[in-house]
């Protein structure tokens, strides 16, 4: 949890620099979520993600270093610096992907827990979803499928109140959002999302009942973003009140104080962990700012399994393209008719 | 007396084009993620929802397919819905409503049913932003039959063409070239008025090449025809309306130049520059001294960041692109 927000609170500030391009969506307040579904998940559990994804990346095990680099559009981001914050991926940990498309993440792992039904191995697949996207189809269909065939899915969805500013109770006619799991009749419960070992306790109980071939279930997590939707956001549908009344219930602070409490830690530790995960944000934050871009024909690295002749023309001609107006006069193999698909495209000679 | 005009910015002229329509005819209905009481992520409809009300500025759930779909019905008895959709990148779960129905009411019907509505949509790259933030699917909308697809260039055409677009008996996909939202301002006066679909408007006159373009595209392709005068003396056509296509200005602007370019943002593969060359080659094959050029997109996903400059068509590549033209 504390990776998380030393993530994102990073983030945020680089990206009011200017240093980070694009639009991110930070999960600082909602750490307990993400942290706590995947303490109870073992590592080769997959996940997908939504829009939100930098604290299910961490959970998940992947290294804040080429996330920051991703997140700085950098080559050694883990999509190589062309998909930014919204599209980490990582197949190693199981992490089927952010997601910039609101709903997309449920139809992934409900497929995802067909192929370990399929071929009989001992995990399952979580996807994480926002209040908001509890209203798009395809998260239907997908709580559907997995219903109807017994898959080991888990959905996890996080409902922080808000889909960009439109409060839940607009955009929902049920109580909880956790309801929902009655029309595909499937076990569906709220927690407290800002306490992770209930999420976590939750999360655990539908991952055994996944795994013993009882099918899957719907987790309402019950959080908060602090920050505005996205960097920027003015946020002109809530007050500072109600941040703060949710604030004074932080997943960080709480869980710190339970562990003080049950003397498993102390202050000082505490105050140790934070420096250790602060040294690690900023050497990754030196990480990406140092990485360099891709070049230009990385883009259409990755395009198929074997480049077409199409993209390789267009490739071989970005290839030959430099920055900042100046050309580079590179000879283009004579095999190359006059009129192909070279010359435009990707082209800048 | 009010201000006969204002100085405006593309996207306040979406805003104001939006209260007209609203003020002249009380069944246009602006919906959407966010576009009531938050004005819209990009504050197209600010202010519209303390003036007409949550009944006609309505903030809907987080579902694509459910507003279009909704609007079909709405628009077949006898509303006239205005869809937002976020970003054109969010449009694909309504895709299906859109192609499948709003499209097709009118001819499954005979004509009985009609489906006038217009779906907003804020498109292309320029921001930064990957993917489905930044990309230019109008091909997409152009191939299919029974929708019109409309790609505004400045203030004043806005306003006049999204008044158009909603007067319209038919669905119409209206495309907001985001990266000038704000870019620049132009007066726009406070009447209602309309600029008519399906016609181009030739923003610079020349006489060597004609350079075919729309939205955000239009203002680098006249930085370069500026770059290269005394070269090349340029034509530049904002086509304004991709579908209908204006194929008589088209026409008539090629068999005057013999030469042709057309720059857009979309992947070239199956993008609108070919529906163009085509067009040329039916009508005016034997005016025709040179190939025409497509100065477009990859054949990607739009890019992060680093590659964007790359990706889009800039002044120089239009330059390269047209002397390339020339010089067949
Ligand atoms: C299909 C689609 N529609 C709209 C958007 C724009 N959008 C991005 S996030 C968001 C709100 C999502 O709300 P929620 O699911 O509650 O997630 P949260 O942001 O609160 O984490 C919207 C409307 C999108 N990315 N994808
Ligand atoms: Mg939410």
């Amino acid at each position: 949890m504390l990776t998380i927000r030393a993530f994102d609170t990073e983030a945020g500030d680089r990206f009011a620099d200017g240093e980070i391009p694009g639009f991110v969506h930070l999960y600082i307040g909602e750490e307990a979520v993400g942290v706590g579904t995947c303490a109870a998940l073992e590592d080769d559990d997959y996940i997908a993600s939504t829009h939100r994804g930098h604290g299910h990346c961490i959970a998940k095990g992947l290294d804040p270093k080429y996330m920051m680099a991703e997140l700085y559009g950098r080559a050694e981001g883990y999509c190589n610096g062309k998909g930014g914050s919204m599209h980490i991926a990582d197949v190693d940990a199981g992490m089927l992907g952010a997601n910039g498309i609101v709903g997309a993440g449920p139809p992934m792992a409900t497929g995802a827990a067909l192929s370990i039904d399929y071929q009989d191995r001992d995990q399952v697949a979580v996807g994480f979803l926002g209040d908001g996207a509890v209203a798009q189809g395809q998260v239907h269909e997908a709580i559907n499928l997995a219903a109807t065939w017994d898959l080991p899915a888990i959905f996890v969805v996080e409902n922080n109140h808000y889909g960009e500013g439109t409060p839940v109770e607009k955009q929902h006619n049920v109580d909880n959002l956790s309801d929902t799991a009655q029309a595909h009749d499937i076990p569906g419960l709220t927690v407290d999302g800002m306490d992770i070992t209930a999420v976590a306790e939750a999360v655990g109980e539908a991952r055994a009942r996944a795994r013993a071939g009882d099918g899957p279930t719907l987790v309402e997590a019950e959080t908060y973003r602090y920050r505005g939707h996205y960097e920027g956001d003015e946020e002109p549908y809530r007050d500072d009140d109600e941040i703060e009344r949710w604030q004074d219930r932080d997943a960080i602070d709480s869980f710190k104080r339970r562990l003080i409490d049950r003397g498993e830690l102390t202050a000082e530790e505490f105050d140790d962990l934070e420096r250790e995960v602060e040294a690690e944000i900023e050497a990754a934050v030196e990480f990406a700012q140092n990485a360099d871009p891709p070049a230009p024909h990385e883009a259409y690295d990755d395009m198929f399994a074997e480049t077409p002749p199409e993209i390789e023309r267009f490739a071989t001609a970005a290839r030959t393209t430099t920055d900042g107006g100046e050309r580079i006069e590179e000879s283009r193999s004579s095999s190359e008719p006059r009129s192909d698909g070279g010359r435009s495209g990707g082209e800048r000679r | 007396m009010a201000a006969e005009s204002e100085n405006l910015t593309l996207v306040q002229a979406v805003r104001d084009g939006l209260h007209s329509e609203m003020e002249r005819d009380d069944d246009v209905v602006v919906m959407g993620e966010d576009v009531g009481k938050n004005g819209g992520v990009f504050r197209a409809t600010e202010g519209l929802y303390d003036e007409f009300g949550a009944e006609r500025v309505v903030d809907t759930p987080l579902a694509e397919s459910g507003i279009v779909g909704t609007a079909v019905g709405m628009a077949a008895y006898g509303l006239r819905p205005v869809p937002e959709m976020q970003f054109l990148g969010f449009i694909y779960p309504a895709f299906d409503q859109i192609v499948s129905h709003a499209a097709r009411l009118r001819t499954r019907s005979r004509g009985r049913y009609t489906c006038p509505m217009v779906i907003r949509a804020p498109y292309g790259g320029g921001i930064r932003a990957p993917e489905h933030h930044s990309e230019s699917s109008e091909a997409m909308f152009v191939h299919q039959p029974g929708l019109k697809v409309v790609v505004p260039s400045t203030p004043y055409d806005t306003k006049g063409l999204l008044a158009s677009a909603i007067r319209s008996p038919d669905p119409v996909v209206f495309l907001e070239p985001k990266l000038i939202y704000r870019a620049f301002r132009e007066e726009v006066p406070d009447e209602p008025y309309e600029v008519p679909l399906g016609e181009a408007a030739v923003r610079r006159e020349g006489s060597d090449i004609s350079v075919f373009t729309w939205g955000a595209m239009t203002r680098p392709t006249l930085e370069a025809a500026e770059n290269l005068a005394g070269e090349v003396d340029v034509e530049v056509v904002d086509l304004r309306t991709l579908s209908p296509l204006d194929e008589e200005t088209i026409v008539e602007s090629f068999k005057k130049t013999g030469r042709a370019a057309v720059v857009h943002e979309a992947p070239k593969t199956g993008g609108l520059g070919a529906e163009i060359a085509a067009t040329i080659q039916e009508e005016a094959l034997l005016y025709q001294e040179a190939p025409v050029e497509r100065i477009t997109g990859f054949d990607t996903p739009f890019p992060l960041y680093a590659l964007e400059d790359y990706y889009l068509p800039e002044p120089a590549r239009i330059e390269d692109g047209i002397r390339d033209t020339m010089e067949f």
